[in-house]
């Protein structure tokens, strides 16, 4: 593990556990975790939970206006986190939003997502956007697994700038069952009770 | 004896303890027939495991220096606050109060220990704390439930910050033909709490047939109470050659000891009851959190540091 890696494990551990309960036994299997949203911390928090052997097999989804801003975040989010980011003002789209997700997930590597595609206030997260369900239908075999982040919107409320100390767990449940012909309305729904019914 | 020389003894004497216990762990272990059996003596084996831990890290600390050890009940504050704010509704206007507790209140409590400044020590949470707090809490606007959260918190820190903290000042302390050797008295200090709290758990377990407080505590029995406080005031007494006490004198201070750590566990057993919850945290295994194994230490603490800087 790099140096960095290891520090901001070090640093989520300290300050909010972000130890992982699974409900299965987790597995390398591709997978997308998607969780409820938060705060700023909520992707290095799953990243931490994943561990040493899931953790550079996951690539975190983050948004461009906020994780490509700044040396050290920037730094953070190409090299340590290898995430994928997506833009979400439409200034800066061309074509498919989706489409780095979908290249990442061709390549094999699983993807840490948050459906809301903003960061929420409370316990229970807000209607998800169709971004899982378009990348479900795209790829039949990956595994949909719900996460849920407990009080990570204790820690660092939306508009706060540091973070203060809470026990942060996160909760993998077991994967989504997939339906076949499911309406996406539906499957939205279904998803995101998956993450309700982990809190 | 130097207090060093002591210090090696004392060691001893807990090593011996721990590989004794270890053993008659292990051979439980082998015996134990039915699951309910086993799974008793798979926690006390993994509590046994922990006290290995504990120990190593404070032998460490100790011969670290005064600053190793005001940073390792820093570190406790810490997490046991931690443990505390985790299990106590707050709401995004505590926000900044919080963050004064974590990162300057218990930076400033052990510092002032580290800087020899008794007089703000012993004010900085009751008093100073205490006010600005709230205020600052006040200034995010939110007066939904605003004493209760500003109780909780001051109580918060008041248990896990300020009472933990008076375990390392017994380093303030001058006590006349004692000089240097204050960090035995923090060692004799947790060897009675810890030792209360065991024997207490064994004595429980071998007699305990009635309940003490059933609703507060579902494993304080009388019959525990008795003969693990006797035999821990015992064991303290016994080690008045670490202290600046006479026999008789460590036999009352252990006595003090017993007594304020068993109310502590009680009161902070219905404090967990109040919140819902069985154990404190996850963090030290087989103990539950940094909480369950330093409650009785915050009650104990503040009592014997100021007995001992009043009479000696």
């Amino acid at each position: 593990m790099k140096p960095l890696a290891a520090v901001l494990c070090g640093v989520m551990r300290t300050l909010v556990g972000a130890h992982a309960r699974w409900q299965e036994a987790p597995t390398t299997a591709q997978s997308i975790y998607f969780a409820n949203h938060t705060s700023h911390m909520d992707t290095l928090a799953i990243w931490a939970a994943l561990g040493p052997r899931l953790r550079p097999l996951a690539r975190p989804v983050a948004a461009r206006d906020y994780w490509d801003r700044g040396a050290l975040r920037r730094y953070v989010a190409r090299k340590v986190l290898n995430v994928v980011f997506v833009e979400r003002m439409k200034e800066g789209r061309e074509g498919d939003p989706l489409a780095p997700l979908a290249a990442a997930l061709a390549e094999g590597s699983s993807l840490i997502l948050f459906p809301e595609g903003t960061r929420g206030t409370g316990p229970v997260p807000a209607a998800f956007r169709s971004g899982l369900y378009n990348l479900a239908q795209r790829f039949p075999a990956v595994r949909l697994v719900p996460v849920y982040l407990e009080n990570m919107h204790r820690a660092m409320p939306k508009g706060t700038f540091v973070p203060i100390p809470v026990i942060c767990t996160v909760r993998f449940g077991a994967p989504l069952e997939r339906h076949a012909d499911e309406a996406r309305e539906a499957f939205l729904e279904r998803s995101r009770a998956a993450v309700v019914a982990l809190a | 004896m130097s207090g060093h020389q002591k210090f090696y003894w004392l060691m001893g004497g807990v090593v011996t303890l721990l590989l004794v216990a270890s053993l008659v762990g292990a051979l439980l272990a082998a015996r134990a027939r039915t699951e309910a059996a086993r799974a008793v003596i798979a926690n006390l084996n993994s509590r046994i495991r922990a006290w290995w831990v504990m120990v190593g890290i404070f032998a460490v600390a100790f011969l670290a220096g005064p600053i190793a050890t005001l940073l390792l009940f820093a570190c406790m504050s810490f997490f046991a606050l931690r443990e505390f704010v985790t299990l106590t509704p707050t709401k995004p206007a505590d926000h900044v109060p919080l963050f004064l507790c974590f990162f300057v209140l218990i930076p400033l409590q052990y510092a002032l220990i580290g800087y020899d400044w008794y007089g703000l020590f012993a004010i900085l949470i009751p008093v100073y704390a205490f006010l600005i707090l709230p205020a600052v809490a006040a200034l995010a606007g939110d007066p939904d439930r605003f004493l209760e959260r500003s109780a909780k918190l001051q109580w918060a820190v008041m248990v896990t910050v300020y009472c933990v903290s008076y375990t390392p000042a017994l380093l303030l302390l001058h006590i006349p033909g004692y000089e240097g050797q204050d960090a035995l008295l923090i060692f004799f200090l947790l060897l009675v709490t810890q030792m209360s709290d065991v024997l207490q758990y064994v004595f429980g377990k071998l007699l305990g047939r009635t309940l003490l407080a059933p609703t507060v505590s579902p494993s304080k029995t009388v019959e525990g109470l008795i003969g693990g406080g006797l035999a821990a005031t015992a064991v303290g007494g016994a080690m008045y050659w670490i202290t600046p006490f006479s026999p008789l004198e460590a036999l009352g201070m252990s006595f003090v000891i017993v007594v304020m750590g068993f109310l502590g566990g009680l009161a902070l057993s219905a404090v967990k009851r109040n919140l819902g919850v069985k154990d404190w945290g996850a963090m030290i295994e087989g103990h539950g959190g940094m909480l369950d194994r330093v409650d009785s230490l915050s009650f104990a603490a503040p009592v014997f540091f100021h007995l001992t800087r009043y009479f000696f």
